[in-house]
């Protein structure tokens, strides 16, 4: 497949490109969530992101919330932002970080002021924010300046030889074009840890991916309290099929194809810093390794499900890619490429890879996902320990 | 027509890609990276998406996928048995 074709993007003035063009109302805690709704159901063209938490964390559990929400709001895909807290000293903290990229973001803070007063004040900074944003135009990017991540949900043994491995060959195909790519779910490469870093670039990323993978490990010993069966496999991968945690990780990891090499490794919500396939230290959980997707800066994300997760994230469009012919029978409308073909060998790797490819310059080039189109705009935040 | 997949020829296992299949029927099934087909007959119904054993396991011998060992047998299994968390476990956590 030819992949030197454009796609219509937005090129923000950090010569980021992004796919999508939203003006989004970010709360910095979750007190300030009823303020963020209100301006978002006040100025139409606006979303708030709603979250739980943002108060009292501390130590790297509270850099980990800040380089979440300053992601978010940076991510290319987003035009501008309105940062609502409670307080106005982490509300700049985070108008701070989000400035850097040279994108409209303004902050405001309720205490001394009341909702209603910072409601209409915000209103009126969205206002303007919506006007600059629908007024910019797509313009012609290569399809290598999009930054696509990848993680699997409600895996089961079809995924393991239908949606993931499509997933590799897509993933191999833009490595070869010098794209910014991105797997994680750490817990869910026991079992194939040595296949990952075998394929690390060098041995000091091959170090760090086994410092991330045994401080995951180490986390998991200290916690359980049994084998983790039902939790890693979930149920519904054990309805599906998959046994232990080493069939489903070695299933995982055919997301990183043949050919990609890891080239460098990031903490949780961290930016990759050049090209190449970046792993990140993340849960397994979708929402919560979807949410760090879109913090890490990503614009597009490569979903395959087995059993049919149905998830999708505010700001990052979720692209879901299926290969158990009974799930896009039940639930068709949550399936972008239907690969079943690959089963029965009607189709082959290479084929659903473009398959893959052609769905994402669509989804690049504006055409809504299943997850878009339902509404799914699950943004969860993950937590290290406990708030002080 | 293939009712399940192999990985690789070494594997112990396949995986069921069809729906409805019941104990004693004969499947044919694709070793994906040698290209090759076989068959086996099935002792139990199994459902689209598990795994038929395509060799005996003894208990504690390890079960291989991929050609990677993905946990250890529980119980005595045989060629064409039903393998799933009722007689396979993980070794890890």
């Amino acid at each position: 497949m030819k992949l030197d074709q454009k796609i219509y993007g937005f090129r923000r003035d950090n010569n980021r490109v992004g796919i999508r063009n939203y003006v989004v109302i970010l709360p910095v805690d979750d007190i300030s969530n009823a303020a963020c709704e209100a301006v978002a159901n006040n100025i139409k063209g606006t979303i708030a992101l709603p979250h739980p938490y943002g108060r009292l964390q501390f130590g790297e559990d509270l850099d980990l919330h800040f380089r979440t929400m300053i992601g978010a709001g940076a991510n290319p895909n987003v035009a501008a932002v309105v940062v609502i807290g409670i307080e106005p000293g982490w509300t700049q903290k985070i108008v701070d970080g989000i400035a850097v990229t040279g994108k409209p973001v303004k902050g405001f803070s309720i205490e001394k002021k009341g909702d209603i007063q910072t409601i209409a004040d915000a209103s009126k900074a969205a206002y303007d924010m919506v006007h600059y944003a629908s007024g910019l135009q797509r313009e012609p990017c290569d399809i290598s300046e999009l930054w696509v991540s990848t993680k699997c949900g409600e895996s089961d043994t079809t995924s393991g030889f239908g949606s993931n491995p499509a997933v590799g060959n897509a993933f191999d195909k833009l490595y070869e074009i010098n794209s910014t790519l991105l797997f994680g779910e750490t817990s869910e490469i026991t079992g194939g840890e040595h296949l990952v870093e075998a394929r690390c670039a060098n041995k000091a990323v091959a170090e760090q991916f086994m410092f991330m993978f045994n401080r995951y490990q180490d986390m998991i010993e200290r916690f359980k309290t049994d084998d983790l069966s039902e939790s890693q496999p979930t149920k519904g991968n054990i309805e599906g099929g998959l046994t232990t945690i080493e069939e489903k990780a070695l299933g995982n990891i055919q997301k990183i194809g043949k050919k990609c090499q890891v080239d460098g490794v990031l903490d949780k919500a961290e930016m990759p810093t050049g090209k190449g396939l970046w792993f990140m230290d993340s849960s397994s959980a979708a929402a919560e390794m979807v949410t760090l997707c879109a913090a890490s800066g990503y614009v597009a994300h490569f979903f395959p499900t087995g059993q049919g997760n149905i998830i999708g994230n505010p700001i990052l469009p979720v692209i879901k890619i299926c290969a158990n012919p009974r799930t896009v029978r039940t639930m068709s409308e949550h399936v972008d490429v239907d690969v079943t073909g690959l089963l029965n060998r009607d189709i082959n790797l290479d084929q659903a890879g473009d398959k893959l490819l052609e769905n994402l310059i669509c989804t690049a080039n504006g055409r809504m996902t299943a997850a878009e189109i339902l509404g799914h705009q699950e943004f969860v935040l993950t937590r290290l320990y406990e708030s002080a | 027509m293939i009712q399940f997949i192999v990985h690789d020829e070494n594997d112990s296992v396949g995986v069921v890609t069809v729906e409805g299949l019941k104990t004693n029927d004969t499947l044919t099934g694709w070793i994906m990276d040698q290209d090759k087909l076989i068959d086996i007959k099935i002792n139990q119904d199994i459902p689209i998406g598990h795994k038929v054993a395509i060799r005996e396991l003894k208990k504690d011998s390890t079960v291989i996928k991929y050609g990677t060992d993905i946990g250890r047998a529980i119980s005595d299994i045989s060629a064409g048995d039903h393998l799933h968390v009722h007689n396979v476990k993980t070794k890890r956590w």
